[in-house]
């Protein structure tokens, strides 16, 4: 088999927090004087890199090592997951191969053409029709006028857009231009196909649609690198995978053993959300939603939640417009992708009364001996019920791993290993007794 | 680093054409066979550009030949009427608008050109396709505004009943020179906009420099011989009296072709635009780090 891309030793560097020289010296006047030069030197040395920094031999506190004298092999037809937490320098390893952005150190080779989803919609404008928008987005992503021209009909027939094809992108609802533009991408036909996390929008049937377009991609043979914090993606789609972390690669295995170190290293799956701008927040004029938090049965913020415990989701949303009759709800997934079960705001007062204007909070508590082992992930959705519409609905908001500290389970008695099912609720069971000779026959 | 062994680059086996990225800053020139593998984005890129400038407006492509036109009447006003600049013997509609018709294509062209990194910086860091499309593709795109608004230029020739002259053959070369000016300006300025915003901030002084250095509202004859060699380093200069002496040999003596400013225009041209692309394909590589 021949390779498909060889990472050899790369390592990239940002400087970040450059010292102000300037701010600490001299008067008002001298500063205004000597600003043009300290800032020209600033700029400069954004991308020099002396040859010590570069030997990484000495902790310097200004810079940051995205990536680490990574190196690996990919063959032709792999399909590889890439997974770590925020941070651990997944997206940079993307941008390099991708040639966004140059390694720092080391170097690479590409077999053939590389496709790189970073985001959905790459190229697309509002004021283009649909047509004009697949040929826009697939030139962009890589492809050539002719191919787009034979895949047109399928890629029209696959976002489902159909008879507005004609019409600006901008009437489009946010849906059918998310619709449009995975359709495009779902399309393509690179040597080397990089996913980035794009699969984070889009309705559940979509979203699968496209994780089956993808695995599909894979078994035809060609190569793609997929990184998502969705373990169960991750896990259908890849054979291999590689964890980074801190910006090093900690572990390139089959796809199960580095999902597993994954999980058990606590990674990635945030337990906890927060929205700081207004404006990133998910949801409209009327509520955004501002956190969420995994709490422990003592409501502190935890990631792990001990099978014997109770545990909480709490939500916190800002309302914005007084009138609203809202309902929130929390859907708990298994790391299979199953909804396992959903659960709406119990509290009486709101069912028809609007809310008023300010922050909420508020806590769904899942009893204890409830959850199975696992990663589970947290969908919360907001219900205008007065207007009977959704203020924001956000899948995987976080996630957090049951676990039995205990191993009661069923203890050593149980021969099979773990309890089957995607929930191991503790039942009462009652019994009774009765001596043989008691037994009344016929 | 240069003392680390180098791993051998020829473990890569594959019957696809292998990519190589390493860590080098390199001086290079265009990669003319990768621009060619993008030929279809450079047009739907060029035809979004022309697309978009003109989307939900009534006027459409009518509004290449009304902005220049509206621009020639206030200088006619202006400086042929009010202040009564001498114009080589011309009427002063017919000798600016043979002026400003192309300057509205390198002044439009060029400020596209340097803001393109800048106006993309979305793009750039989501989606890798070679940077130099970037500044070049406001310079195709304009040229279906400049084709329109040439119905100015031939609007004054008839109406004056100028004759075209056998100096009409300089303008195939005119046409190259107009285009390498916003590429000259737009490599340069597009690549030192990432790093220096400042780039931004002058830019509208420094096309009316560029204006006010090129006989663009007055006759270059205004300027003193002693001067010229000076003068003639601003390549607008070359371009506009090209301009005049193609269209418009039959209407005045004055108007002859001047070699002088059109040699040194295209030598400084052809420096900038090497040099440019030279300095865009070093910088190309930090963009995404440093915009």
């Amino acid at each position: 088999m021949s390779k498909a891309l060889v990472v050899d030793n790369v390592s990239k560097l940002y400087r970040i927090g450059n010292t102000d020289t300037v701010a600490q010296s001299g008067n008002p006047i001298q500063r205004f004087l000597l600003r043009p030069m300290a800032n020209f030197r600033k700029y400069r040395s954004l991308y020099n890199f002396t040859a010590e920094e570069l030997s990484g031999q000495q902790e310097d506190k200004d810079i940051l090592w995205a990536l680490r004298d990574v190196s690996f092999d990919i063959e032709q037809g792999d399909v590889i997951g890439v997974v770590g937490a925020n941070g651990a320098g997944k997206s940079t390893l993307l941008k390099v191969i991708s040639r966004i952005t140059p390694p720092t150190k080391g170097r690479l080779s590409i077999a053939g053409r590389v496709s790189c989803l970073l985001e959905v919609g790459t190229g697309f404008h509002a004021e283009l029709t649909g047509r004009e928008n697949i040929y826009m987005s697939g030139t962009i992503l890589g492809m050539r006028k002719h191919e787009v021209d034979a895949k047109f009909e399928e890629i029209v027939e696959f976002s489902g857009v159909g008879k507005f094809i004609d019409t600006p992108v901008k009437r489009y609802s946010s849906g059918m231009s998310v619709r449009l533009a995975f359709a495009v991408m779902a399309h393509l036909e690179p040597d080397l196909l990089i996913v980035d996390e794009v699969l984070a929008v889009g309705d559940a049937e979509f979203q699968r649609k496209c994780l089956n377009q993808m695995g599909d991609a894979g078994k035809q043979g060609r190569t793609v690198m997929f990184v998502s914090h969705n373990m169960a993606a991750v896990a259908r789609l890849c054979q291999r995978g590689l964890f980074m972390k801190g910006g090093r690669l900690i572990q390139d295995a089959p796809i199960n053993d580095v999902v597993y170190s994954y999980m058990t290293a606590g990674g990635g799956s945030e337990s906890e959300r927060e929205w700081t701008d207004m404006n990133d927040a998910p949801g409209d004029d009327t509520v955004r939603l501002r956190s969420v938090k995994v709490l422990s049965e003592e409501g502190t913020p935890t990631g792990t939640v001990d099978i014997g415990h109770a545990m909480g989701i709490q939500i916190t949303f800002d309302v914005l417009e007084p009138g609203h009759i809202l309902s929130p709800y929390i859907t708990m997934v298994s790391d299979s992708g199953l909804d396992l079960f959903s659960s709406a705001d119990s509290n009486k007062q709101f069912e028809a009364q609007p809310r008023e204007v300010g922050r909420y909070t508020t806590v769904a508590w899942v009893p204890a001996e409830f959850l199975a082992e696992g990663t589970h992930y947290v969908r919360v959705v907001m219900r205008a019920m007065n207007r009977q519409q959704l203020a924001f609905r956000e899948s995987d908001v976080v996630a957090f791993n049951v676990v039995d500290e205990r191993n009661s389970g069923f203890g050593h008695t149980w021969w099979e290993g773990k309890p089957k099912g995607v929930v191991r609720p503790s039942l009462n069971w009652s019994f009774e007794f009765t001596e043989p000779g008691m037994v009344i026959e016929g | 680093m240069a003392d680390e062994p180098q791993t051998d680059s020829g473990a890569m086996h594959s019957e696809l054409p292998v990519t190589h990225v390493d860590s080098m800053r390199t001086w290079g020139f265009v990669d003319f066979a990768e621009l060619k593998e993008y030929r279809d984005l450079i047009y739907f890129l060029v035809w979004r550009m022309i697309k978009v400038a003109y989307a939900q407006s009534i006027g459409g492509l009518a509004w290449a030949v009304v902005q220049p036109a509206i621009q020639i009447i206030v200088f006619t006003f202006i400086f042929g009427g009010l202040v009564g600049l001498e114009s080589d013997g011309l009427p002063y509609l017919l000798f600016s608008t043979c002026a400003i018709v192309p300057w509205s294509y390198m002044s439009g062209a060029m400020s596209a050109s340097s803001g393109s990194l800048i106006a993309n910086a979305a793009m750039l860091g989501k989606i890798y396709f070679p940077r130099v499309i970037y500044p070049t593709v406001p310079i195709i795109a304009g040229l279906v505004n400049f084709g329109v608004s040439l119905v100015l230029i031939l609007a004054v020739l008839v109406y004056y009943q100028v004759a075209p002259t056998k100096n009409i053959l300089l303008l195939p070369v005119l046409f190259v020179m107009m285009m390498m000016v916003p590429l000259a300006f737009g490599l340069w300025l597009s690549s030192l906009a990432i790093r220096y915003r400042d780039v931004g901030i002058v830019m509208g002084y420094f096309m009316r420099l560029l204006m006010y250095t090129a006989p663009i509202l007055y006759a270059s004859k205004e300027i003193p011989e002693e001067y010229r060699w000076w003068y003639i380093l601003n390549p607008i200069v070359g371009v506009i009296e090209g301009f005049r002496a193609a269209l418009l040999g039959s209407a005045s003596p004055d108007m002859f072709i001047r070699w002088d400013s059109l040699i040194t225009g295209f030598v400084v041209l052809l420096v900038l635009c090497v040099s440019g692309v030279v300095y865009f394909r070093r910088m190309e590589r930090l963009v995404v780090d440093v915009i």
